[in-house]
């Protein structure tokens, strides 16, 4: 016997694990952004890249960094704090200045993920916080958009509603595949389908969050465009507009800050899908999803509370 | 179409395919066997020899008091010449019975196989099964003579044989279906009829495609007996997923199988009973699959008392160097001290896993993914139990239905935070218990 000397390990069942690690899933999501990211690049050019590149420094170094002065594991190679530097860059003006992007990134970083403790314990999406300081801090740079492209300064589609101006629609064919002004990483709805319809196969995200919010949205404003006499093109263009696909697929679904409950994501989807129309025809800004996301955030632990799973055999007796 | 199978739950490697094609062989008949006094859930047993005694194969050595418990019997012929502790494969420390074996492997005179098997009464079976020692062969011993004793005001319409062997690694019940599917056929029969109930299902997994041929030939002249397929998944062959898998019905919570008028045995259990009953053998020996980092993986049938070591020693030694030694399965099996540990009538299977797979991951906190609970076969929250178990929260663990846990381990399985759920809940469980048992004095 060749174990005379070998100590055994003793250890609680299971024995065996997936392969599955949070670092395998945050690869798992940057994969699945690649397509909107060579959007981006395709689009807005040398600007994007250098927004991109802002965003994920600061993210990784502000977490760094903050981990070593808070005298914690430095955990930056679990790839999460790329995945919200992407995001946050995603949801930024093209033509913004990296240093007001790396900025949002480093209050993405520190304020709303390591001062909360860390990846789990946050209460708000990063990334979307990033973007809603930004908004209040640099309100013209983050609401001034450039055309695909030739960079000339444009409105994005929702604007040009809620202005009311006097500029064509593009059609919902460029909007689909993300030739429209708007945030960088938002305008092709192809792009964050493809990405999202991976995580769903690679089972990151819940199919019941996108749906249900998108769903939502787009039942919402046929039915208020019906009013209005508009046709089925007024739904399909508000679910392709702003951006819709990249907080559904991408942000609402974040695991720390959505419900862990199958009932609980559907509920948080229609919120999310309720307040963004309702900010989008009602309220001051063009468009909602940030700010619809960041509200049902604060609702995720009252949803989880209250549409607890009925566990197996508590069943009722029959008599 | 559609397979049967329950809510919840994971998909694991099966790791099946090293020993799925091994017909099941004699193991070593070792010099000595080491009998537990204990082996099943009840009353433990009290020697009915002394040190020195001469003993014969299948003779009665221990019996324990009141209904739950089982008898014990010599697993071989030859002299009692020690009885001392022993660490068991549940981790816990037991008094057997030592026997050396001289070899002659004589038969006890009361084992002798009666003349018209098929005119027991229902009182008449369950003695049989009771003196043959006859527990539950899936892993939690339960003494099979309980389940079929009748409860006043219950009633069992069907009986369940459970042929799903969803742990991977484990081959022993796939080979017992391959090899004496008659044998499984008969007991269930038997165990009809010992609960009166005129129903017998016998579930297998998709993955035994062979075994569901098996079995569906050697049941094709029972008219009261059909082959259920389910669908391959962790853990199907779980009780109260079975259960529900098979008939829709579901198991109360803190309730038993007989409250939705079932009856749950393993396929082994069933082949043990028709050797008792036709043969008048007690339950000295089991089928059981070695697999792992040995040079022979195999099905064996193992004489109970059998230590692990002289198993794996005659399967050519271990490869590599040892990381865990398991008791059953990967997902609920028990690591061992060492391997002078001896097979028990609930051990399905050896795995012996090396250093290189024994993986310990850093625990990492909690990121909501919700894998946990959407793999839970019970539909719990194991996350939210944890963070309740590690503020130790024992009371509102407890409302969460903490004890509903079957401990399959899913949720550990799929967890990308790497968090020992299972490990903080068997805590919390211990706890609540602890509590429950104070309050009761």
């Amino acid at each position: 016997m060749n174990n005379q000397n070998n100590l055994l390990v003793v250890s609680s069942s299971p024995h065996v694990h997936s392969a599955d690690s949070v670092q395998s899933a945050m690869r798992d999501v940057q994969i699945a952004l690649i397509p909107a990211l060579f959007v981006a690049l395709y689009f807005f050019r040398f600007s994007a890249a250098l927004v991109i590149v802002a965003c994920v420094l600061s993210a990784v170094i502000s977490e760094a960094a903050t981990q070593k002065l808070m005298k914690k594991e430095v955990t930056v190679k679990d790839g999460s704090a790329v995945v919200t530097g992407l995001l946050l860059a995603f949801c930024l003006p093209p033509a913004i200045s990296p240093w007001i992007a790396a900025i949002g990134a480093a209050v993405a970083i520190v304020l709303v993920k390591q001062f909360f403790g860390g990846l789990g314990c946050n209460i708000f999406n990063p990334a979307l916080i990033g973007r809603a300081f930004l908004v209040a801090a640099w309100p013209v740079a983050m609401t001034t958009w450039v055309s695909p492209l030739d960079g000339i300064t444009t409105a994005t589609p929702l604007g040009i509603i809620k202005e009311g101006l006097q500029q064509e629609l593009p059609s919902l064919g460029q909007m689909f595949l993300g030739n429209v002004g708007g945030c960088l990483g938002e305008t092709s709805a192809l792009a964050l389908l493809l990405g999202g319809l991976y995580l769903i196969y690679k089972g990151h995200v819940d199919w019941r969050i996108p749906v249900s919010y998108i769903g939502s949205v787009f039942v919402l404003t046929a039915v208020i465009g019906a009013f209005q006499g508009q046709g089925l093109s007024y739904p399909v263009f508000h679910i392709l507009a702003g951006g819709l696909f990249l907080g559904a697929f991408f942000m609402a679904t974040d695991w720390v800050t959505s419900p862990i409950t199958k009932k609980g994501r559907i509920i948080f989807g229609l919120g999310c899908g309720c307040l963004t129309v309702l900010i989008r025809l009602k309220g001051g800004y063009p468009e909602g999803v940030c700010y619809s996301i960041l509200l049902m955030n604060t609702l995720t632990p009252l949803i989880d509370r209250y549409t607890k799973e009925r566990v197996f055999g508590r069943v009722k007796k029959h008599a | 179409m559609r397979k049967l199978t329950f809510r919840g739950g994971i998909h694991v490697p099966g790791h099946k395919e090293q020993t799925c094609n091994l017909a099941s062989q004699p193991a070593i008949v070792p010099d000595r066997v080491y009998i537990p006094l204990s082996q099943h859930t009840g009353a433990p047993c009290s020697p009915l020899v002394q040190v020195g005694d001469a003993v014969k194969k299948g003779q009665k050595i221990g019996e324990g008091k009141g209904f739950v418990t089982s008898p014990i019997h010599a697993s071989v012929s030859g002299k009692v010449i020690a009885l001392e502790k022993r660490e068991q494969p549940g981790g816990n420390f037991v008094f057997c019975l030592v026997i050396e074996n001289d070899k002659k492997e004589e038969w006890d005179e009361a084992v002798k196989a009666p003349a018209n098997p098929g005119g027991f009464t229902p009182e008449e079976l369950r003695k049989i099964v009771f003196e043959a020692g006859i527990v539950g062969l899936g892993g939690a011993a339960f003494p099979s003579h309980v389940k079929y004793s009748p409860v006043e005001g219950k009633k069992a319409d069907v009986i369940i044989l459970n042929g799903v062997e969803c742990e991977p690694y484990i081959t022993a019940d796939h080979r017992l279906m391959l090899e004496k599917p008659d044998r499984i056929t008969a007991g269930l029969n038997y165990i009809m009829k010992s609960v009166n109930c005129s129903q017998g299902v016998i579930a297998i997994e998709d993955n035994k495609q062979d075994a569901i041929a098996v079995m569906e030939k050697a049941t094709a002249q029972e008219k009261n007996i059909r082959v259920v397929v389910l669908q391959e998944k962790y853990p199907q062959g779980s009780e109260k997923q079975l259960i529900y898998a098979c008939t829709g019905r579901e198991v109360p919570v803190g309730g038993l199988p007989l409250d939705v008028g079932v009856v749950v045995n393993n396929v082994g259990t069933a082949a043990a009973i028709a050797d008792a009953v036709e043969l008048g053998i007690p339950l000295i020996e089991r089928v059981l699959t070695l697999n792992g980092a040995v040079n022979k993986p195999a099905n064996y049938r193992v004489r109970i008392g059998t230590l692990f070591k002289d198993i794996i020693a005659a399967s050519g030694g271990y490869t590599g160097e040892t990381g865990k030694i398991l008791a059953g399965g990967p997902m609920m099996g028990k690591t061992l001290y060492n391997d002078e540990v001896p097979v028990v009538k609930g051990t399905s299977g050896i795995l012996i896993l090396k250093k290189e797979d024994v993986r310990s991951e850093k625990e990492q906190h909690c990121v909501r993914c919700a894998k946990c609970v959407d793999g839970c076969p019970a539909f719990l929250e194991p996350t939210t139990l944890v963070k309740l178990a590690k503020k130790e929260l024992w009371e509102e663990a407890e409302n969460n239905d903490l004890l509903s846990c079957i401990e399959c381990g899913s949720c550990v399985y799929v967890c990308p935070a790497h968090i020992p759920l299972l490990q903080y809940i068997r805590r919390a469980k211990q706890a609540v218990q602890a509590a429950r048992a104070k309050a009761k004095k």
